[in-house]
């Protein structure tokens, strides 16, 4: 059993894994030979000939880019009579490709530029067969990015890449021979299709016949500087390349590199064309005073002192805790870090708390009691390598769009069997074996079910539970009532599909469980985290490669925030404040006297804020005013306090609340760490220079440290992980010039310490080192529908926009695409309240009242509606309930009573 | 070929009107029978396609659609493959199709002077349909008559060996062969 293959290609000799193509070997000892259809992301093609190579003993020219390397193979990869036959291959594609190598964009960058230099082609060697540019191609009315095809080789990457990493064949091959054009069905444009505007195409076209619209004429490649950072959209942490115009300092576009970890060189839309926010007019670029109701521009000296001031007045006449600091999830480590610090040590509190509080704080409460550490088990590579994917809670394709990909490129290929349980048809629904769509709230019904079928039917991993768990016995016995038939009745999903479900789960080698926040926002969040967590350590799918308990992460850097402490009871690495020996060894390194009484969670600071207890805060790169839940209830609570400090890009709905604005920099303006989903901290780097007088968040706090009388300095954000990597266990092998590169997953404990990709092997993290079973039972959402408020509200995210979109609604693609929010209604639903097409409709809770376009639709069960909560104009937030989690404070954003009338009606 | 159900086929062809797309509550159940007569066989959206065209004489955009729909096939897919055979055809045909070989014999032989002329006698051009839907013209690739070209197909009648100068007459004869036709039903 070989796994290797040996051959020689122009006389040297190189040795490739089994299944590797000549191409692949050529490369891997530096041979360049020509290809223009090849992509490692996607399936050989074969299409544009130039990769024709010699192989001796065969009687033609072989394509390397699809041809097997063999054992023992003699390759020729540029003889005369090959560099002949290239030359002409090229002045034929030449033939079809217009010429205009002085006006396009990708000159500098264009592969059939460099191969038409190397072999020196005539151009005009046969007649011109180009096509005619027409205005009205498939591209017509997009904004993200134009098809030409004048400059298409019809190479079928941008149509492979749609079809096989994207899985969307929203484009394809139309007519033949020289007619041949890449369009959609019928020329349709582009928005009413299927596309997702991830723009993969555009990232793959080896021309400049696909290029993004917003760079036409901005600079060539030689007048581009790529910087790689991490995107600072979702926790996926895809790496982008800012093409930053050397010329005038500005962001150009976006591009990516295939190869690249964890990405692979794939990215959404927000992540490929939602970066013009970068540049808004409508940054902030200097402090704001508000005087008599109305904002003032400041210099900093002025700002910063008096919020110092302020401040540390309401710290001497009210106590520390009567301030609290919102760090935020948007912001580096080492921002995190600092603010964290600032908060406990010149406060003297510790109510730091941030928007993971509302996102996944019950996995960092569930999965650190069942496993001792409440983050992602696995990789991301790992997820699409899972025999059964079983995502719940989820909506994967468009919150965490490249790991999307991945799990429906593993169900299209079979590799793997997707569950998906959601209360709607989201899109993964059309890829999985089955769908169980379960009523809000009802969850923990749901798997405790399938967990009683795997009981019955005996398909438990006995050995697993026996060496590795304890509880388990305790949490079978309150099991015996959780029958499918039982959960069919509360979650409305058939039993018969429920057993199914389990019986493909448990039957699998390796399980994944993914979920989000359909699982995490809600009363029952930390039991609803524990339910899975019985279920993967009943079937012994933890502690292993590919199988494991996997909760996505919504910001870009919320497992940071989480990592360095920005939460009330823990310091950085999850050391808890309430523990005597890490307070101290905190106390030694900063200096301090540290607070000993673990500080207040993010909704409880609003309510204090409303009681009048609560007297200063300041809030950093957050939006509440949007993010949380009853928003009604929050302004109150903002209004109430005696001073509220904002540091942001823009005057957010929070912002023109404050008393004093700080302006920041963007994460392309600065240096620094994020943290994915998968544990991995990668860096961010400076790209542009800030607008205005916009300033470093850990700067900002530095000074304001300092005039609050706590003395903090730091040259560089390097210098605040070297001090995180000393404080840290987790983090102590993190060093930024490991993080060249390719990130570090932790923990990572050492300089020499590669970093863990998956998590609880042979041990896991809790103190005896075994996983915990926990009994859950079925407890019902805290507000039901009634005759008042009929229908179940469930608030979620769409993929064309962010959060409290501060910054897409700014992109002039993503919002054109979605200009602005919709309730998806039943048409059941629509057609009892006598609601059309195009209305706009009332929707009402026990908190508040909105006006809102509706989307009828089948997406969502009858009895329950949906809204995205990023629209300020119609914010969804105004109607959801601060019901919490009684152990992880997370509010119930998931499931609330409202109901749904005619507008007209209710004029 | 037609693998639907007859009753469903009846009312799909008296329900449809001229100018207008097929009414879908009657033409995806015929589609339906027919997906289920290939059910289990690979590559089975060409004969499908085949049988719906052969049916309405084109392919309206709902019926790809639907073909999409319920086959799993990506509707861009579909599309592709319809557009590239010369064969189907996204819009309605004329009472008489008539296709012009430009395969390298008829070629060589003077098909392409054969094509214009039909072209001016029509009034029409390469893949379009006369006002008076009598007419569809279309270019074909090769129908395996080399030794008679230039080759010219009237539906399912080849006409060989065919001249320019004699393409009035033999548009003259599917004339008067429709008009007879006409007179005959009224």
């Amino acid at each position: 059993m070989n796994s290797t293959v040996t051959l020689t290609i122009d006389n040297q000799t190189v040795t490739v894994e089994k299944g590797k193509t000549i191409l692949d070997a050529a490369m891997q000892i530096g041979i360049d030979i020509p290809h223009l259809c090849k992509d490692d992301r996607l399936t050989p093609t074969g299409a544009c000939r130039l990769c024709l190579v010699e192989v001796e003993g065969r009687p033609k020219l072989q394509t390397s880019c699809s041809t097997p390397a063999e054992p023992g193979m003699v390759v020729h990869s540029e003889t005369p009579e090959i560099r002949k036959l290239r030359k002409t291959v090229l002045e034929l594609t030449i033939a079809e490709h217009r010429l205009s190598c002085t006006t396009c964009d990708k000159d500098g960058d264009c592969l059939l530029q460099d191969y038409a230099y190397r072999y020196h082609i005539n151009e005009h060697k046969y007649p011109s067969l180009e096509h005619k540019v027409t205005t009205m191609n498939y591209t017509a009315r997009e904004k993200a990015f134009v098809y030409d095809p004048s400059k298409c080789i019809r190479c079928g990457r941008c149509v492979k890449i749609c079809a096989e990493v994207q899985g969307i064949h929203a484009i394809t091959f139309m007519k033949r021979s020289y007619e041949v054009m890449v369009t959609t069905g019928f020329n349709e444009p582009l928005k009413t299709t299927v596309c997702e505007t991830c723009g993969q195409c555009v990232g793959t076209c080896p021309t400049g016949a696909l290029y993004p619209k917003a760079a036409k004429q901005k600079g060539r490649a030689k007048d581009l500087e790529k910087i790689r950072t991490t995107c600072v959209y979702c926790g996926v942490g895809c790496q982008l390349d800012l093409n930053i115009s050397r010329k005038t300092g500005e962001l150009v576009m976006v591009s990516t590199e295939p190869g690249s970890i964890p990405n692979d060189g794939n990215t959404c839309v927000k992540g490929r064309f939602g970066y013009d926010f970068v540049h808004s007019p409508k940054r902030l670029t200097k402090p704001l005073i508000k005087e008599q109701g109305k904002f003032r521009e400041a210099e900093w000296d002025e700002a910063l002192d008096l919020v110092a001031r302020r401040f540390t007045e309401l710290r001497s006449e009210f106590g520390p805790h009567a301030l609290a600091g919102f760090t935020s999830a948007r912001a580096t480590n080492e921002e995190n870090y600092v603010i964290q610090k600032f908060v406990r040590s010149a406060m003297g509190t510790n109510n730091i708390d941030h928007c993971a509080r509302l996102c996944h704080a019950s996995t960092v409460t569930g999965l650190a009691r069942a496993f001792g550490s409440g983050a992602m088990t696995n990789s991301i590579k790992e997820i699409k390598q899972a025999e059964v994917i079983f995502v719940i809670g989820s909506n994967t394709t468009e919150n965490h769009p490249v790991i999307g990909i991945t799990i429906r490129q593993a169900a299209d290929s079979g590799s793997s069997t997707v569950i998906v349980a959601d209360p709607r048809k989201i899109s993964l629904t059309s890829n999985a074996a089955i769908h169980l769509q379960h009523r809000p709230g009802t969850d923990t019904a749901l798997i405790n079910a399938m967990i009683h079928v795997i009981l019955e039917e005996g398909l438990e991993d006995r050995g697993f539970i026996e060496e590795r768990t304890e509880g388990f016995d305790e949490m079978a016995e309150t099991l015996a009532s959780h029958t499918p038939e039982f959960a069919e009745k509360i979650c409305g999903v058939p039993a018969e599909d429920i057993r199914r479900a389990a019986r493909i789960f448990a039957g699998a080698e390796t399980a994944s469980i993914i979920y989000s926040m359909g699982i995490t926002q809600h009363t029952t969040g930390t039991d609803n985290v524990l339910a899975l967590a019985n279920l993967a350590l009943l079937t012994g799918n933890v502690g292993k490669m590919n199988a494991g308990v996997n909760p996505l992460r919504g910001q870009n850097n919320v497992q940071g925030a989480c990592d360095m402490g920005g939460l009330p009871d823990v310091y950085s690495g999850y050391q808890k404040v309430a523990d005597p020996s890490a307070r101290e060894k905190f106390s030694r390194a900063w200096g301090v006297e540290l607070p000993e009484e673990p500080g207040l969670t993010v909704v409880e600071i609003m309510n204090q804020a409303s009681e009048g207890t609560m007297k200063g805060l300041l809030i950093v790169g957050e939006n509440p005013m949007l993010s949380d839940p009853d928003i009604t209830h929050v302004e109150q609570g903002l209004r109430n306090l005696d001073f509220l400090v904002v540091q942001d890009l823009f005057l957010t709905e929070t912002a023109e609340l404050a008393d004093v604005v700080l302006p920041a920099a963007s994460f392309a303006e600065k240096e620094g760490t994020f943290t994915n989903t998968e544990r991995r901290v990668q860096r961010v780097r400076k790209a542009v220079t800030a607008p205005g007088e916009a300033r470093l968040d850990w700067e900002i706090i530095c000074d304001l440290s300092r005039r609050m009388g706590y003395d903090m300095h730091y040259a560089s954000a390097e210098e605040i992980m070297e001090e995180i990597a000393f404080l840290t266990p987790i983090y102590g092998g993190i060093f930024y010039d490991r993080l060249e590169k390719v990130g570090l997953q932790w923990p990572c404990r050492d300089r020499n310490h590669p970093g863990t990709p998956y998590l609880h092997k042979d041990r896991f993290s809790r103190p005896n080192g075994k996983g915990k079973f926990h009994p859950v039972t079925y407890i019902q959402p805290r507000e039901m529908p009634d005759e008042e408020y009929p229908l179940i509200l469930t608030t979620g995210r769409m993929l064309q926009h962010w959060h409290t979109g501060t910054m897409t609604r700014k992109s002039i693609v993503l919002d054109d695409l979605v200009p602005h929010g919709a309730l998806e209604l039943h048409p059941e639903d629509a057609e009892a309240r006598g609601i059309v097409r195009g209305d706009t409709v009332a929707v009402s809770s026990r908190r508040g009242m909105i006006h809102v376009p509706v989307n009828i639709t089948e997406k969502v069960r009858k009895g329950t509606v949906f809204m995205a909560f990023h629209f300020h104009e119609h914010p969804a937030n105004a109607l959801t309930i601060a019901a919490l989690d009684p152990i992880a404070k997370i509010p119930e954003f998931k499931a609330c009573a409202v109901k749904v009338e005619s507008f007209a009606e209710k004029e | 070929m037609i693998s639907a159900s007859e009753h469903k086929v009846d009312h799909l062809m008296e329900s449809l009107k001229p100018g207008h797309e097929p009414d879908e509550t009657a033409l995806f159940p015929v589609i339906d029978d027919i997906i289920t007569s290939y059910h289990g066989q690979g590559g089975a959206l060409i004969p499908v396609l085949q049988t719906i065209q052969n049916m309405l004489g084109y392919l309206p955009e709902n019926s790809l659609r639907y073909v999409s729909k319920a086959m799993k096939i990506p509707f861009s897919e579909v599309t592709g493959v319809v557009s590239f055979y010369s064969f189907f055809s996204t819009q309605p045909r004329g009472t008489y199709l008539i296709r012009v070989c430009m395969g390298t014999a008829c070629y060589v032989r003077g098909g392409n002077e054969v094509l214009e002329a039909i072209t001016r006698e029509l009034g029409i051009r390469v893949g379009e349909t006369s006002d008076d839907h009598q007419f569809s013209l279309e270019v074909g690739r090769c129908f395996g008559a080399c030794g008679l070209a230039p080759v010219v197909m009237v539906n399912d009648t080849v006409h060989q060996r065919v001249k320019p100068s004699k393409v009035r007459e033999l548009i003259a004869q599917y004339q008067q062969a429709a008009a007879e036709k006409m007179e005959a039903a009224l």
